[in-house]
């Protein structure tokens, strides 16, 4: 399957990109499992995804939880807690 | 009563005087318009700059998608959100909401409303910029601000 990745704010910066497209396994179903397999691609991804259950995901713009199925996703992304306003 | 929704997403400042009369002029059926201003403080004298990082597409999604909601809970006959990017230095505004309607209190509700989701849902993040060149670290997520984002949940 092919993903638009995007990484937003520390998450962009210990990844060193603010984004890329992936061709991600077959068995990688969910935002869960590609925040595990893209851990596992070398130390800078290891380093962003070192606490997942602070990271947030949205598929295509939208807010989405970590069990979610990347079935059907164009665009997803990945950024720290959000602190505008 | 039908609700006119404007969302801005922008690097330059913006003139709240303008946005207010937006909302008011050759209007008579405004009983009250509530507005608020956020504004870059310079934590007593440490910060030099603020900058505000922004995901294209989505935070105009995301904005338009809590102003809808807000529209459909209060009888608002206008809000406007406006939200800036890039660098922004103490003193100047980072985000403007105002809400229009003919009573005080459901402009008042959700304009509070609009901007405690805005906080915890629009996606901005803050990095510092320290006075003398120290590093400076992104902004961290406030429990406070959830705890006001929820206090708004139906149960």
């Amino acid at each position: 399957m092919s993903l638009e990745l995007r990484y937003f704010a520390w998450v962009r910066e210990r990844i060193g990109s603010p984004g890329e497209s992936l061709d991600v396994p077959g068995d990688v179903t969910t935002v869960s499992e590609l925040i595990s397999w893209l851990a596992n691609k070398d130390e800078g991804y290891a380093a962003a995804f070192a606490e997942p259950d602070i990271i947030r995901a949205a598929i295509d713009h939208e807010h989405v939880e970590h069990d979610a199925a990347l079935a059907g996703a164009k665009e997803v992304a990945f950024f720290p807690p959000m602190t505008g306003g | 009563m039908s609700c006119t929704i404007r969302i801005r997403i922008q690097p330059q400042s913006f003139d709240i005087e303008e946005e207010s009369k937006r909302l008011t002029q050759g209007r008579s059926d405004v009983g009250a318009l509530v507005t608020f201003t956020g504004y870059c403080r310079d934590e007593g004298g440490t910060l030099a700059a603020l900058t505000l990082e922004h995901y294209p597409g989505m935070a105009e999604a995301e904005i338009g998608r809590i102003a809808e909601e807000a529209a459909a809970r209060w009888p608002l006959s206008g809000l406007t959100a406006i939200h800036r990017h890039g660098r922004i230095l103490p003193g100047e505004p980072i985000v403007l909401v105002a809400a229009a309607s003919s009573h005080r209190q459901a402009a008042f509700e959700a304009a509070s409303f609009l901007m405690d989701y805005l906080k915890t849902r629009a996606p901005f993040w803050k990095k510092e910029e320290r006075v003398g060149d120290r590093d400076g670290d992104w902004v961290q997520t406030k429990a406070t601000d959830d705890a006001a984002a929820g206090r708004w949940q139906k149960p």
